[in-house]
């Protein structure tokens, strides 16, 4: 339609269709569950004349609107900020995490990735420590719990040294910082056959093992960490990488790699 | 409608010079001697920057503490996905910056709307700020030696914006977060995700407490404590399409409001130049591309009108780079209100590209072909990756198409020096309150500002009002406990009992419509009052026509969704009659009759120097009759006497 989305040299994603291009007709296989004790199934609904430039969710929107005017319930999923950062949404989408885009999150993923007459299957985080709470809501609050046994630095408020006293190579800042973008929305749990969470858990304590202020309490975060993750009924990693896969931050598997270093370390130093 | 302003409003700004304030106004507060402090019991609702910073440091201190959310968990807040930076006066770049600096751009940019000792203690203690985040473990880009870097921000000649790639907001979250869950371990706070804060209980005038609906169960609690911090962030999205979060509201607040703290310049609302624009009717929000994208990015747009060539199509000497043009110094780099002024300006004329003609050019070609794009992309990768998943365009090779969107409200609960809002006991922190950026916010400056309260302010002010006070407990069998949980449980069955034929969003995307079209970028008389007509009729279709699903013991999006909009439609009305009774132009309220010739801003500083503060005047039961009471805090300028802004 614009004289900008027409130009030759705009880069165009594969698969995707210009501004004018046609709508969608789909039909969606969605899981409804009443509450955490209740039994779910799959329900079958069908959207019509969805525009290749919404985002899932606000295809999903459409499909509330239309569910409110036929006087049924909507289907509840979380989300909030809808540019990417807060991990607040999340689904399966026919079986991937976040559906079928890189590095996406579920509210940044555009129906131009989408197929007029595509079935699209979508289901909760599927794992045993994410509890279904409604339809496609989970509570994640095992991951609260696992960043409060040591996924912090003890400094209180005033007591903290100029902010330029401790140079920290670019490095080992960028590698902190890249390990610190993941955005806690259980993509790597849902996504792996054991339901681990050893990416989540290897990206904090990756963090805070490359900065010099996370020194003090390496030993004890990460073996604090392990623990709880375990507690809170998290599987183990066997190394298939689908976690790194399916991050949409694009968390690397080789913080997992740190992380059982420094696990390994914590238990060769300490009695 | 007036009332004396000088017997209500006191500022309680301390005496002495400006930069000894802060100073002296600590020396002389009432402190909780360390033993006694397990024995009182605060509320923070809200994780925010504010909210968690405020939460964390309090815990540290030894006070009980309650932390609420909506959200699932307290690092999921909105605080996240602001991009650019966050403003320190640390002069690491040896440009000449000081805290006096930082105080005066702050200040001007706020267009000598906001409280001048409030600029300076912000300002004041920005510093502290950036040694607290790096302590944390806050990944801060480095230079090569290893220290921290900076980058310039609108409004400003210096480099001072300390950041982490496109990620600051999110980076410093996730800091607040993790000394918030450090007291969780520790057992001093207590943190309540899934809950929504619906009211908030008042006893013998003090504020005692909270009314919450549990978000899962749908049941509602009752929290009782010695006193109430707020910090539930900003009311933008009464205009439906913004920059906020889906669930961020002015509900809290509203509340608060019609418990009897008093609503200050609703009107001043910031809207961001550099966002997405809008592609269809479905779209459920506007997404921010970040200020710090004009340190490289050339604003333009064709010189000739309706010019429908691509934009590679259009040679130099046909491109006008008006922000360049008129503002030679600041160029590409002036205060927020200017450029999305400026862009309307050009769109309004009928320069605007794309197919809506509601768009301008942010042109990246030159810096790629200076700097490489393996530079830009190191500085912008993230906003340029997401650019392109929501347009399928790729920047790097065209320019971004922009144009302005509600980002911002710098309004908020009426609050003294202390933080303390007119109902005694109840603060009010970061976005929430009104008071340190006047008329418009600069960029970097709304994280300065949140962890500022949160850190460095509120803890001490607090730990001042119980020391003194030291209010005696109450329990939430109290009969006013009872009394507000019986009026919330009335007030939510009856949105449930409308059983109308019309869905919660559609009132919310007609009311932003309504707010967009007469209370946006620019005001005027006859539209602000034809504004407060469709309001008024709206809410009453409202409550006639609405349908909300589901029930109210349960979890239910619908009903939360239903609650908030409800809101909305009261406080939209004030934040119209705000706007008209604030009949200068000041930041980023441009009211058309009262501008300068080149069509900028013209404030009277004889008529409105002052804060307007809304106070409710309704029944009981929450039925504004008539208009509600404005008083008036004047604002005057020691150091600093306002001039006419300009970035000229």
């Amino acid at each position: 339609m614009s004289a900008a989305t027409s130009s030759p040299t705009a880069l165009k994603t594969p698969g995707s269709d210009s501004h004018s291009g046609p709508t969608l007709s789909l039909t969606l296989k969605i899981w409804r569950q009443k509450d955490t004790n209740s039994p779910g199934e799959l329900k079958t609904y069908e959207v019509k004349g969805i525009s290749t430039h919404m985002s899932f969710l606000e295809m999903l929107d459409v499909l509330n609107e239309q569910l409110v005017q036929k006087n049924e319930e909507p289907v509840a999923f979380d989300h909030d900020c809808r540019e990417g950062i807060c991990g607040m949404c999340g689904v399966m989408i026919n079986g991937q995490a976040h559906g079928p885009d890189l590095t996406t999150t579920t509210c940044q993923l555009h129906m131009r990735k989408f197929r007029d007459h595509d079935t699209i299957v979508i289901e909760p985080w599927r794992a045993k420590a994410f509890p279904v709470i409604k339809d496609l809501v989970v509570d994640r609050s095992a991951f609260d719990r696992i960043i409060t046994t040591g996924g912090y630095v003890s400094i209180n408020v005033g007591s903290a040294p100029d902010g330029n006293a401790v140079p920290v190579p670019k490095e080992n800042a960028d590698q902190a910082f890249d390990a610190a973008t993941c955005i806690g929305c259980g993509a790597c749990v849902a996504s792996c056959k054991n339901a681990s969470a050893s990416l989540f858990v290897s990206a904090k304590v990756s963090q805070l093992a490359l900065l010099p202020q996370g020194e003090p309490e390496r030993v004890r975060r990460v073996q604090r960490m392990v623990a709880q993750m375990d507690k809170e009924g998290f599987g183990g990693c066997t190394n298939t990488n689908e976690c790194e896969a399916a991050c949409p931050v694009g968390i690397k598997v080789e913080n997992i790699a740190r992380l059982n270093r420094e696990f390994l370390r914590a238990k060769m130093i300490t009695r | 409608m007036t009332a004396d302003a000088s017997t209500i409003l006191k500022s309680r700004v301390p005496d002495g010079p400006l930069e000894q304030k802060w100073d002296n106004c600590k020396n002389h507060m009432k402190l909780v001697s360390p033993t006694n402090k397990r024995n009182f019991d605060i509320i923070v609702v809200g994780t925010g920057l504010a909210g968690a910073a405020a939460a964390a440091s309090l815990g540290e201190m030894g006070f009980n503490v309650k932390s609420f959310c909506f959200q699932d968990s307290p690092r999921r807040a909105h605080s996240i996905a602001a991009q650019g930076g966050i403003n320190a006066a640390k002069n690491y770049q040896n440009d000449g910056d000081s805290v006096y600096r930082l105080f005066y751009d702050t200040l001007k940019g706020g267009d000598y709307r906001s409280r001048e000792a409030n600029v300076y203690r912000l300002a004041q203690v920005s510093a502290n700020i950036i040694d607290q985040c790096v302590a944390q473990g806050v990944p801060f880009a480095r230079e090569y030696g290893g220290l921290l870097d900076n980058r310039t921000f609108g409004g400003a000649l210096v480099s001072r914006t300390f950041y982490a790639r496109g990620q600051t907001g999110q980076q410093l979250l996730l800091g607040a977060y993790s000394s918030l869950m450090r007291q969780v371990d520790n057992g001093r706070v207590k943190v309540f995700p899934r809950r929504e804060m619906l009211d908030l209980v008042v006893v013998d005038g003090v504020a005692r407490g909270i009314v919450c609906r549990n978000l899962v169960t749908g049941k509602y609690e009752t929290y009782s404590a010695h006193c109430v911090l707020l910090a539930t962030g900003g009311y933008g999205n009464a205009y439906y399409l913004a920059t906020y979060a889906k669930g961020s509201n002015v509900t809290a607040a509203w509340r608060c409001y019609k418990r009897g703290a008093f609503f200050a310049n609703p009107c001043y609302t910031q809207i961001h130049p550099t966002c997405i624009p809008v592609t269809g009717d479905y779209q459920s929000k506007l997404t921010l591309m970040s200020e710090s994208l004009r340190n490289d990015g050339r604003v333009w747009v064709p010189l000739k009108q309706g010019d429908r060539r691509a934009p590679e199509q259009i040679p130099e000497a046909e491109r006008d780079y008006y922000l360049e043009r008129r503002y030679p110094t600041y160029a590409n780099m002036v205060a927020r209100d200017v450029a999305s002024r400026a862009a309307k300006e050009r769109c309004d004329s009928g320069f605007g590209v794309g197919d809506s003609g509601k768009a301008v050019y942010l042109d990246f070609s030159k810096a790629i072909a200076r700097d490489g794009a393996e530079t830009i992309r190191k500085k912008y990768g993230n906003l340029f990756d997401m650019y392109a998943k929501i347009t399928a365009e790729d920047p790097y090779k065209s320019p971004m198409r922009i144009y302005p969107a509600i980002h911002y409200t710098m309004g908020g609960l009426w609050v003294d020096y202390e933080l303390q809002s007119t109902i005694p006991g109840l603060f009010v922190l970061g976005e929430a309150n009104f008071s340190d950026h006047g008329a418009n916010r600069l960029g970097a400056s709304a994280l300065m500002q949140g962890l500022a309260d949160g850190y460095f302010v509120a803890p001490y002010t607090v730990n001042n009002y119980l020391g003194a006070k030291k209010p005696p407990i109450v329990g939430t069998d109290h009969p006013e406990f009872l009394k507000a949980l019986e009026e919330t449980k009335a007030r939510v069955g009856k949105l449930l009992a409308v059983k109308g034929t019309r869905s919660v969003d559609s009132y919310h995307r007609e009311l932003g419509g309504i707010l967009w079209d007469y209370c946006g970028m620019a005001r005027n008389e006859a539209g602000l009052n034809a504004a407060i007509g469709k309001i008024q009729a709206l809410r009453t279709d409202f409550w006639k026509n609405v349908r909300v699903m589901g029930t109210p013991e349960n979890f239910n999006q619908s009903l939360e969704q239903a609650g908030r909009v409800a809101d909305f439609l009261e406080f939209g009305e004030l934040l119209a009659l705000d706007a008209l009774t604030r009949k200068e132009s000041c930041g980023g309220h441009f009211r058309e009759e009262s501008q300068t010739k080149d069509n900028d801003t013209l404030r009277d500083d004889a008529n409105y120097s002052h804060v307007s503060a809304w106070q409710f005047t309704g029944t009981p039961d929450g039925v504004q009759l008539n208009t509600p009471a404005l008083h008036k805090e004047p604002l005057s300028f020691e150091v600093e006497k306002p001039t006419q802004r300009s970035y000229a």
